[in-house]
């Protein structure tokens, strides 16, 4: 079954796990299993629209999805698959 | 629940954020979670991957350097506690683009960086349901 290592900020709603088994054939697939999981997750990874926010990246084997094809990336069941934030700020509105 | 930092620590923060004005810098707080909140232990200083002609007021810390930054932390033994950044001549309050971008649980440190010289520090948290920032205690210990 694949995993999803999740962030530090993210895992006080995956009851403090920092790795969660999922199940799904592409990456948009296995998020959504991650959320129906972990359902106070999605607003975290989700905006109001339902698309991911731009600070989620999910990596699939330590490459970036967005390299690959994107959430329809496939998912084998030994894949090992990680979210990472990355942060924007700054100043002004 | 307060963030901890050394003054030595927030030195070498100061210091990066004063080389990088008047432009935004920022920057990684890795450390240990503890009773009483955070205590960093030390700093990753990054370059700001922001357009160039947007970083007057705009940082980005990419998932590359958060990803590194996550691997560090695991060799050791610490997390990523949360970033620091600068506002260069503005004081030291998340923004709403500061807002839009955040994720509960880190601690966003920022410091107003007055004409090179930094000058306020304030520490804040996204709530858990996103609605809004709080303050965070920050404790720089001598």
């Amino acid at each position: 079954m694949p995993t999803i290592r999740i962030p530090s900020p993210l895992r006080p709603y995956t009851d403090g796990k920092s790795e969660v088994s999922v199940v799904g054939e592409n990456v948009s697939a296995v998020l959504r299993d991650l959320t129906d999981k972990h359902v106070e997750l999605r607003q975290h990874l989700y905006n109001e629209a339902g698309e991911l926010r731009p600070y989620v990246n999910v990596f699939i084997n330590g490459e970036d999805v967005r390299h690959l094809q994107g959430d329809s990336t496939a998912v084998t069941d030994d894949a090992s698959l990680r979210i990472v934030p990355s942060v924007a700020g700054g100043l002004s509105g | 629940m307060a963030l901890e930092i050394t003054a030595s620590l927030y030195e070498e923060i100061t210091t990066h954020l004063r080389d990088t004005y008047p432009k935004e810098g920022a920057g990684l707080l890795l450390g240990h979670e503890t009773e009483a909140g955070k205590k960093a232990m030390r700093i990753v200083t990054l370059e700001n991957k922001f357009a160039p002609t947007q970083q007057h007021h705009r940082y980005l810390i990419t998932a590359e350097d958060m990803l590194a930054g996550e691997t560090a932390a695991d060799d050791e033994g610490m997390e990523i506690l949360g970033v620091y950044h600068s506002h260069p001549d503005h004081p030291a309050e998340p923004s709403s683009f500061d807002h839009a971008n955040a994720l509960p649980w880190y601690s966003y440190l920022i410091v107003s960086v007055q004409n090179q010289h930094p000058d306020t520090v304030r520490c804040w948290r996204l709530s858990n349901d996103r609605s809004r920032f709080s303050e965070e205690d920050l404790v720089i210990q001598a």
